[in-house]
């Protein structure tokens, strides 16, 4: 019951603040509200004993993200982005077509008699995170270094100014 | 558990690749501004090179390696092969364009090594988190090669839009695979294939819809194909044609893998579903190339409906004539690339990409011109060209299952798109020209367009060593 609760006030913090990031016409408060969105996903990570992504989720996500794109947003020439207004003209649109997915969706999953079963939870999370990335998932670990080694490279062409 | 010491040897191409990508950024390093073109020579050779662990591959035993996550056999490496050498091809057509247009011409030849080593990647994956990470991969990389000449307005359209739209399709792919993912607990392709057999029908068709959704952007099938015309546009031309064949084969690669290994037990009928994608692609793709003006938007939408016709296959891949997919996109890589080339000849020279500027390249420029019309034939399905023997696999491949409609659909969509193929070799042959004057050709675009050229003819004339190789390679490591 307790977890009910606490997964219920969690989605509602994530989800009305991720409907802010989308819909406020100031640019800065779109990123701060990203800080919400960001902690109640960690909120999840956590009630499902995941404290480790948890923590990263934190620091990672709702810290650096959220300062990085505050400090793209002071650094174009919008400066504070207190004086610039998002505009969207389909928001009626947008609306209509999020709320006809998320009925079909919600339809589908509580009409899904979905697959059960307890695991094994480890004694600590982030060690068999670390094992599974030098086992299991090492292909996928080599790669994601490439592909952040790639968007390096895009970020510095696409960035820089041409003489 | 150790890694074993064969599935090494199995990545060898893979890890030729990279380490030729890392080479290339140091080298890169030492070659001063204006030389670059040493950069993009290193890079087609070493690609070039890269065939050969590829080819050392052919005829191994068809296996997953690195735990389940990758796996070898015939039809992955048909698709690296397909990769690698249009990269190369694309490289030698890049250096003429780039020259002079950017300081960061080096990078350019390095993005497209690294994005060879995200299209082998994407054809050997058997596993989500590998199928996502590596469309990631290349998308990255395209988004920044398509936005690449950062004066130009319409390039800079380019990429935002491809960049916007595919961040939102591959949210939607991501969020259908984590439906997989609920509905089995597994990642690995050849789990979730036998685990999806009893699974419930609603929440596997919503899974199979968004991920389609992810791989059909890729491979711009309708309804997410809005943003090929004008990516190709505004793309430096190079790039359009690395993302109509390149990238298009290996989506292609991942949408079959998708489908035959981890739907082959499915509850839901994605042959009919495919089937009839294919038919609104290539008729949707058709319809709107008919009134184009500029080149590279009419053969941005042609692209769209072979994306049709190689849906067909897709839906048809199975039977006697399963390699027909296969024969198709060995004979679409040669003339699609060749018309780009064409096209990147013309745009570089006369500085237009518009149709009508086309007219009596028969006299300035022969060879070109009856290259291109070669192209343009072999575009529509004429004999004796590769577009021809390609058509009649896939249209044998989809009687062979029962899909005569989906065939004669193929058939009627075939004589549309003469029209406006035959348009551009009608303003090359039949109109006067605007000036006078021979159109002159680069060497490495030369030898980029001799390599199509003869691909095209080959594989419309000698048919049987390619049916012989596609045969090879159709072998699709099912469980």
């Amino acid at each position: 019951m307790g977890q009910l609760a606490a997964f219920i006030i969690l989605s509602v913090v994530t989800l009305v603040s991720a409907v802010v990031v989308v819909a406020s016409q100031n640019i800065v408060r779109s990123a701060l509200s990203l800080i919400p969105t960001l902690l109640g996903i960690a909120g999840v990570y956590i009630l499902l004993q995941a404290e480790y992504v948890a923590g990263i989720q934190v620091l990672i996500y709702a810290g650096a993200i959220t300062v990085l794109i505050l400090f793209v947003i002071m650094l174009t020439e919008h400066g504070t982005g207190a004086r610039f207004r998002q505009v969207n003209e389909q928001v009626l649109p947008g609306t209509i077509a999020v709320a006809v997915l998320a009925a079909l969706l919600m339809a589908v999953f509580f009409g899904t008699a979905w697959p059960r079963a307890a695991g094994t939870l480890p004694q600590y999370t982030a060690t068999s995170i670390g094992t599974t990335f030098l086992t299991s998932a090492i292909l996928v670990f080599i790669v994601t270094s490439f592909v952040l080694l790639v968007a390096l490279m895009g970020a510095i062409v696409i960035a820089r100014r041409e003489r | 558990m150790p890694l074993p010491i064969e599935d090494l040897w199995a990545v060898s191409p893979e890890i030729w690749l990279a380490g030729l990508g890392l080479l290339l950024l140091v080298l890169d390093l030492f070659v001063p501004s204006g030389r670059k073109a040493i950069v993009g020579w290193a890079a087609a050779a070493g690609l070039t090179l890269g065939l050969v662990p590829i080819l050392g591959l052919v005829g191994v035993t068809p296996r997953t390696v690195f735990f389940g996550t990758y796996v070898v056999d015939g039809f992955a490496i048909f698709f690296k092969i397909v990769a690698v050498a249009s990269t190369v091809l694309v490289i030698l057509s890049a250096m003429d364009v780039l020259r002079g247009q950017t300081q960061f011409e080096g990078e350019m030849y390095i993005l497209l090594t690294f994005t060879a080593l995200g299209l082998s990647l994407m054809a050997g994956s058997a596993d989500l988190i590998m199928v996502v990470l590596s469309i990631e991969f290349v998308s990255l990389c395209s988004y920044v090669m398509a936005g690449y000449f950062k004066a130009d307005r319409r390039g800079n359209e380019a990429g935002l839009k491809y960049f916007l739209f595919g961040a939102g399709a591959s949210a939607v792919m991501i969020y259908g695979f984590s439906i997989l993912y609920g509905l089995t607990g597994q990642t690995s392709l050849y789990a979730i294939a036998s685990a999806l057999s009893g699974a419930p029908r609603p929440a596997v068709v919503v899974a199979l819809v968004m991920a389609l959704a992810g791989i059909g952007f890729k491979v711009s099938m309708v309804p997410f194909h809005q943003w090929t015309p004008d990516v190709y546009e505004g793309a430096p031309t190079p790039v359009a044609a690395f993302l109509s064949v390149a990238s298009k084969a290996a989506g292609f690669a991942v949408l079959l893998r998708l489908l035959a290994v981890a739907f082959a037990s499915a509850p839901v009928d994605w042959i009919t579903l495919i089937a009839g994608l294919s038919a609104v692609t290539m008729t949707v793709g058709n319809l709107l190339a008919l009134p184009q003006r500029n080149i590279k938007r009419m053969l941005a939408y042609s692209s769209i409906s072979h994306a049709g016709f190689l849906l067909m296959g897709v839906a048809a891949y199975a039977g006697e004539f399963a390699q027909g997919l296969l024969y198709y996109i060995l004979a679409y890589a040669f003339t699609n690339l060749g018309a780009f080339f064409v096209a990147v000849t013309v745009g570089q020279r006369l500085g237009t990409d518009d149709i009508p500027a086309y007219a009596g390249l028969g006299e300035r420029a022969p060879a070109l011109a009856w290259l291109m019309a070669l192209f343009m034939l072999s575009l529509t399905g004429i004999p004796p060209t590769a577009g021809f023997v390609g058509k009649f696999y896939i249209f044998g491949a989809a009687v062979q299952n029962g899909l005569i409609w989906l065939a004669a659909i193929g058939v009627v969509n075939s004589v549309i798109a003469l029209y406006y193929y035959v348009g551009v070799i009608r303003a090359m042959f039949l109109m006067p020209p605007a000036s006078a004057g021979p159109v002159g050709q680069p060497a490495a675009l030369q030898l980029a367009l001799g390599i199509t050229g003869l691909g095209t003819l080959a594989a419309g004339l000698f048919p049987q060593p390619f049916v012989t190789l596609v045969s090879a390679a159709s072998l699709l490591l099912r469980f």
